[in-house]
């Protein structure tokens, strides 16, 4: 039942907000109950972490280890439940979310000033929506919460966002990411029936149930083709780079809300779709496809650091190194060996917390100066109080630097790989280069150089203060001693990493 | 030949339907009185409705050559009365302010209901011919009903005007049928075709004309040329009638003739309607991007979403008769709040629609929960889970991957990118704020009334539909046709 409390308190607070402010209009209610709201989600999923025991690796059986269970009937006609449950790899995605989300609300407390109630309804819905996307372990319940999540988000860039300069509305951004992730999400939709399909022509029964076709022997073509619907819905959303035409639009006209929610969340649910989804139920078809992957993921991690470093806007920046990083995502997730998965885990943590620490910066320094412009920026180093100084840590942890949790994820992808593809471990860590080019670049652009202006700015509030001080503590902390987020995740990774490789012979990866 | 009891029993939906349309002429002889004969209209259609479930204990019943009353009639019956007593309050609310007389439009719609009616049930080629005949000829008038507008009257002739085309089609494919297999039944029809008929070419050629007039009339490109004309000039609750009531009752004929006689085993007829199926998915979805009149973007996304459901014609698997069924139910719906809520923005009648998408501009932060509904139909037609447009278009792709239809698929997935842009614009259109637009409004007091009642109702059965469909899939699943 707790799962399902898990789900519904978001919807429920997010309506909440909307009808005070409907009672209220102008209070500042519905940020407390939203922030109430967050908090009550957050506490829920610390409690599934301590009382839950998810560091023993068990026997690696057929079945995820599932720590918590919740199932009943929902569509019989299609063998369709409403199945949720809990591993040690959604409770870190959920745990992430309740985090961000609560800092999603924070970040937004000066920046959002009309229509709050609606504003932070959106926001909650994109959480209860992301957290029935970590939970949903039933595929059609999945695709369900994969694509209802993107009807607030879309609100969200469309109504709250910034316009840009040459004509890129908030509405056209929101309504490319809309398409994007809808187009793709219907090929997964199409795989998923495919699947389905698949399983009853053997067994005569219908069901989307994810154990049951975990077992659904697919192989040849058609499973290649299917695998494909599922790696193409989530190339698009982590994004990888052919596919990534949606992410700087959203990322530079959504509010930092927004960004946040995009950046910390959003893309991890596709990295968690891959590793929950594409390939434990398409072994082979992933095993074979892993060399094309990683290449993607290669050519993402240079790409999006040139893209990164060509840009004026520091949204768009930061945005751009999200493609960057999330490559490094792709490369340890096809290279299937525990500790690049497991590095995966402490990557897509750390970049997390490094880019949402980044846009609530430039949201920040946004409602200061009003810019999101590097040329009208710089020499603000000494003009913002204590604010640059966080962005220096933020901006070393997004470069990797040892120490901060970022090193952490880089380095055991990298190892993790060495292993199974060393030439592409070779080729990934010259685009390290180019992240600290970039980050440097960002630093250098922002913060020093000639200034624009004299008069000191606003320094930091304490909601402000606070909220970036918890960024930085959960990044030095992980980055100095990873371990707990890694006893979390290990049994489920391991089981990842059994079902791609040790079942199957692997094929020559280059 | 004569009907028994039974048959009359059988028949009492139509003859409730009829019975209410005298009713409405002799009220209306006696006096002018529009809240009266709204009313009778409204008792009517609920009689009628409630009269199928007493006769869901006779079928199947074979009332005469003509016509059957099976599962699947009282079920495509239950959807054009639940259609059309949408339409008949939302044109209580819009013909309110309407100078002229407002009372035939009733009379009118009855009897488009009961040609709707007989058309779902026929099993003989000249009970559908009746049928759509007399579903076709009131919706002349309906659509030219404030003829003061040109733009209504140009709609009501240029529908009479294409129609007569398309009745003349029909005609011809029948009797080029008739020759063929010397019979005008469609269950022997289909046993003829398959033992093997000598002039081939004529069954092909009369089938693919019979096709033609019913693409017509689901306006399936390319004889979809009328659609946005009339659906932009009629007036709103005509409009709506046409795109609910005249889609469903033509296409519950056109499923019981492709499933009874199975024409599409020929391999030129099946592509050929394969074919129409992709181009208005396509083609539909493109002419709906550049339109700024509400009225009109919803004609063509009616084409594109009749070029997802003609799927179900196309398919051989086994979820066809249940995924037709399903999927026109989710569309009616969307497509009933849609217009619903336009009809009541529009009321009361006061020259024209409120047809353009700027009239919408900041509606949800004058009318939040009308603008909710509006949210929840574009979202129904896009199809995003938690609405039913959701399990319509997850029935559609579900058919058409279990019968490998994968080029129709592909075009339900391109159909459906290209279709989120114009819902999205005109979702997004209502959020905004925009002070100085010349605005329209539905009156303050919408949701006490008839019209704002059964729009509530009709969101709320989308979001019902969408969380919950086992219910109505068990309803449509019995329903089939196996079952009849």
């Amino acid at each position: 039942m707790i799962l399902v409390w898990l789900l519904l308190i978001p919807f429920i607070g997010g309506t909440l907000c909307w009808l005070l402010e409907r009672a209220h209009a102008g209070s500042d209610m519905p940020r407390w109950i939203a922030t109430a709201t967050m908090l009550a989600v957050l506490g829920l999923t610390v409690w599934l972490w301590l009382t839950g025991n998810y560091h023993l690796a068990g026997v690696i059986g057929d079945q995820p280890d599932w720590g918590t269970e919740f199932r009943v009937d929902w569509i019989e006609r299609f063998g369709i439940s409403f199945h949720l449950a809990v591993d040690g790899l959604s409770l870190i995605m959920l745990m992430l979310t309740c985090f961000l989300g609560l800092l999603a609300v924070l970040c937004s407390w000066q920046e959002i000033d009309r229509r709050i109630g609606f504003f932070h309804l959106n926001l909650l819905w994109i959480i209860g929506g992301v957290v029935g996307v970590f939970l949903a372990i039933d595929l059609f319940l999945f695709f369900f919460f994969w694509e209802m999540m993107l009807v607030p988000m879309y609100f969200l860039i469309a109504l709250w966002g910034h316009s840009g300069s040459r004509g890129a509305t908030r509405i056209t951004a929101a309504t490319k990411f809309f398409i994007y992730t809808q187009a793709s999400g219907l090929l997964m939709l199409v795989s998923i029936l495919g699947l389905v399909f698949v399983h009853y022509n053997h067994t005569g029964e219908f069901t989307f149930d994810y154990n049951v076709l975990r077992d659904t022997p697919i192989g040849g073509v058609l499973g290649y083709v299917l695998m494909l619907g599922f790696f193409i819905a989530f190339a698009v959303k982590l994004p990888t780079v052919p596919l990534h035409g949606w992410l700087p639009d959203a990322h530079a006209q959504a509010p930092t809300a927004g960004s946040v929610d995009l950046a910390g969340i959003l893309l991890k649910t596709a990295a968690y779709g891959m590793l929950r989804f594409a390939i434990p139920l398409f072994p082979d078809a992933s095993a074979h496809f892993a060399p094309v992957a990683m290449a993607l993921g290669l050519v993402g991690i240079y790409y999006g650091a040139v893209l990164a470093m060509a840009q004026q806007d520091v949204k768009r920046l930061i945005a751009c190194s999200s493609i960057s990083h999330m490559g490094f995502v792709l490369i340890g997730i096809y290279a299937g060996t525990l500790l690049a998965l497991q590095g995966v885990i402490i990557q897509m943590v750390a970049h997390a917390f490094s880019a949402a620490g980044l846009f609530i910066l430039s949201g920040q320094i946004y409602e200061r100066i009003h810019t999101r412009d590097m040329r009208r920026m710089g020499g603000l180093f000494p003009r913002l109080g204590s604010l640059p100084g966080f962005a220096l840590v933020f901006v070393l942890a997004s470069l990797g630097l040892p120490g901060t949790a970022n090193f952490i994820g880089e380095f055991l992808i990298l190892v993790g790989t060495f292993g199974v593809a060393p030439v592409v471990v070779v080729l990934a860590g010259g685009g390290l280069v180019l992240g600290a080019v970039y980050s440097l670049v960002l630093m250098h652009r922002v913060y020093w150089g000639p200034a624009q202006g004299r008069a000191e700015l606003a320094g930091l509030n304490g909601r402000e203060y606070l909220t970036l001080l918890m960024l930085l503590a959960l990044i030095i902390g992980i980055g100095i001693y990873p371990q707990p987020v890694l006893d979390v995740s290990q049994t489920a990774m391991t089981e990842v990493q059994h079902w791609f490789t040790d079942v199957r012979p692997r094929p020559e990866t280059p | 030949m004569t009907l028994t009891g039974t048959d009359l029993f059988a028949l009492l939906p139509v003859l409730l339907v009829l019975g209410t349309a005298l009713a409405v002429l002799v009220s209306v002889a006696v006096s002018r009185q529009h809240f009266v004969n709204a009313t009778i209209t409204v008792v009517g259609l609920n009689a009628a409705l409630v009269s199928l479930l007493l006769v869901l204990r006779a079928t199947p019943e074979s009332v005469t050559d003509l016509v059957v009353i099976d599962d699947h009639t009282v079920l495509y019956t239950a959807l054009i009365l639940v259609a059309s007593l949408a339409c008949s309050t939302l044109a209580h609310a819009y013909l309110d302010g309407y100078p002229g007389r407002r009372e035939e439009f009733y009379m009118l719609l009855l009897t488009a209901v009961s040609g709707g009616i007989i058309l779902a049930a026929s099993q003989h080629l000249a009970a559908l011919f009746i049928g759509l005949e007399l579903l076709s000829v009131p919706l002349y008038g309906m659509a030219a009903y404030t003829y003061r507008d040109h733009r209504s009257l140009e709609a009501g002739l240029k529908y009479m005007v294409l129609s007569a085309a398309a009745s003349a089609f029909l005609l011809f494919g029948m009797a080029l049928l008739y020759a063929a297999t010397g019979t005008l039944q469609i269950n022997e029809l289909g046993a003829a075709i398959d033992s093997g008929v000598t002039h081939r070419s004529w069954l092909v050629i009369g089938t693919g004309m019979m096709v033609i007039a019913i693409a017509f009339k689901l306006s399936l490109v390319p004889f979809h040329l009328w659609t946005p004309d009339v659906y932009e000039g009629a007036p709103a609750p005509a409009a709506a009638f046409l795109a609910t009531v005249g889609k469903v009752a033509v296409f519950a004929v056109l499923v019981r003739l492709f499933q009874s006689a199975p024409a599409t085993a020929d391999a030129t007829l099946h592509q050929m309607i394969a074919a129409l199926a992709l181009i208005s998915m396509i083609a539909g979805n493109l002419l709906a991007l550049r339109q700024n009149n509400l009225k009109r973007l919803l004609g063509y996304s009616s084409i594109a979403h009749m070029g997802y459901i003609t799927v179900a014609i196309v398919a051989t698997g086994s979820l066809a008769v249940e995924a037709a069924g399903m999927y026109l139910i989710t569309y009616v719906l969307a497509t009933l709040g849609a217009f619903g809520v336009l009809t009541l923005v529009s009321s009361p009648y006061d020259g024209t629609d409120a047809g353009a998408v700027h009239n919408y501009r900041g509606l949800f932060w004058r009318r939040p929960y009308l603008a909710a509904v509006m949210t929840v139909m574009m979202l129904s037609l896009a199809g995003i889970p938690s609405t039913a447009g959701f399990i319509g278009k997850f029935y559609v792709i579900a058919l058409g991957v279990q019968s490998e239809l994968w080029w129709l698929v592909g075009g339900i997935v391109l159909g459906s990118a290209i279709g989120l842009y114009y819902y999205l614009r005109v979702m997004v259109v209502m959020y905004l704020f925009e002070p100085g637009e010349r605005r329209r409004d539905a009156a303050h007091d919408w949701g006490q009334r008839s019209g704002g009642i059964m729009v509530l109702l009709i969101a709320l059965a989308v979001m019902g539909i969408g969380l919950f469909p086992q219910p109505l899939i068990r309803l449509v699943e019995a329903a089939g046709l196996g079952s009849g």
